[in-house]
């Protein structure tokens, strides 16, 4: 093998490089759901909550599409047979009052940034 | 039947022919529901009316120019820009979706110095939800749009900031936030979104409000100076205004249709 030196230099920092986030988070603790706050004011959300936990993100932006270009402003439930208005400020955050204890808990601590609050308003965060 | 080579060819070329302006022959004839939409006129978006909805063919708003006079003015322009956080700024950044201009701004065509002085010399100007929008017809992602009630609506979330539509609108009517207008916003009404830096904003017939059943904030404050209500309906209260009293629009020469009529 030519340059054998070179070359295995070469592999060894490759590898140590490419397995750094493996070895650098050994004996770090494991990732915990961040617990969230819970909502005292209705039931039920507006559909089941492995549901919400795992689709919330398109379904807000189903309702913005619906509501902004179709003026289609009621949402039916499959849950229960109630319709709720899609609205994140007036449905969403009108039960989940607190931003900072429930939306920012989980987008942090898997380091989203969604930009919903660059426009819309958290309400809590008027009264401030 | 023989076929000769000759006769083939001709065959051929006017097939091809055919083919080739096939694409353009749908762009001009579709695009939307009736024949004249398509590359000439902007394509409208189907309106869902939900149950409390206020419903219309042809929204449009008629303003009394003899019935504004200085806290008129001040109620409806606050109450606006209240109900939809719009930032007060100062100098040319500002944004406005209704505000007060002199009469002579607002009609080139129409007016000329020889008015009665009893007449008034400023009204109020905002989006004139065109017919036939420009600023529909120039934006590159659809974000501004015209719905089947005729309201030019702005999808804020689809704005790229490009501000063709503040070049195609002959009317001024639309305002781009240069800046973060937050810090701008003296109260900030939760229900309703701000809109960040980079993009454009103007009037929208209070199209929220319609969905639950409430006229237009503008309107409610008004006492009676702004009217509103469906053109396509004879006894609607527009209709009637229009048909008692004189009224001009905005440089209705230049073809957009303005919906926005002010009676003189």
């Amino acid at each position: 093998m030519y340059h054998k030196s070179k070359i295995l230099t070469g592999l060894a920092v490759f590898i140590i490089f490419m397995t750094y986030p493996f070895w650098n988070n050994i004996g770090s603790a494991a990732y915990v759901r961040p617990e969230l706050e819970k909502v005292k004011k209705a039931k039920e959300c507006v559909e089941s909550v492995e549901f919400m936990r795992a689709e919330h993100m398109s379904m807000l932006n189903e309702w913005r599409d619906e509501v902004v270009r179709d003026a289609s402003h009621e949402y039916h439930s499959t849950v229960n047979n109630s319709v709720y208005q899609k609205s994140l400020t007036k449905t969403c955050m009108d039960c989940h009052e607190n931003k900072d204890k429930f939306c920012d808990k989980c987008h942090d601590s898997v380091a989203v940034d969604p930009y919903c609050w660059d426009c819309h308003v958290d309400p809590k965060g008027v009264q401030k | 039947m023989k076929t000769v080579r000759r006769d083939f060819l001709k065959v051929a070329a006017v097939t091809a022919f055919g083919w080739g302006i096939c694409p353009t022959v749908k762009a001009l004839a579709s695009g939307g529901a009736r024949p004249s939409e398509g590359l000439f006129f902007a394509s409208r978006h189907a309106v869902h009316v939900g149950p409390n909805a206020l419903k219309a063919q042809r929204w449009a708003m008629v303003i009394d120019t003899t019935k504004l006079n200085e806290k008129v003015v001040q109620d409806i322009v606050q109450v606006c820009h209240t109900t939809h956080n719009v930032p007060d700024i100062s100098g040319q950044q500002n944004i406005k979706w209704i505000w007060e201009a002199p009469m002579e701004n607002l009609f080139l065509d129409d007016l000329h110095e020889f008015q009665p002085e009893s007449g008034a010399k400023t009204a109020l100007a905002l989006c004139n939800h065109c017919d036939n929008p420009p600023c529909v017809r120039v934006c590159p992602t659809k974000a501004t749009f015209q719905r089947e009630d005729g309201i030019v609506i702005m999808d804020f979330h689809r704005c790229i900031g490009c501000r063709y539509c503040m070049a195609g609108c002959p009317y001024g009517s639309r305002s781009f936030n240069f800046q973060d207008p937050r810090p701008f916003i003296a109260k900030t009404t939760p229900d309703f979104p701000t809109r960040t830096k980079g993009v454009v904003e103007k009037c929208e017939f209070c199209a929220e409000r319609l969905a639950e059943g409430k006229m237009p904030a503008c309107v409610e404050v008004s006492e009676g100076a702004l009217a509103f209500g469906d053109l396509a309906d004879p006894e609607s209260e527009v209709r009637k205004l229009l048909a008692e009293r004189f009224s001009i629009r905005r440089s209705p020469t230049l073809g957009t249709n303005p919906c926005v009529y002010y009676l003189v």
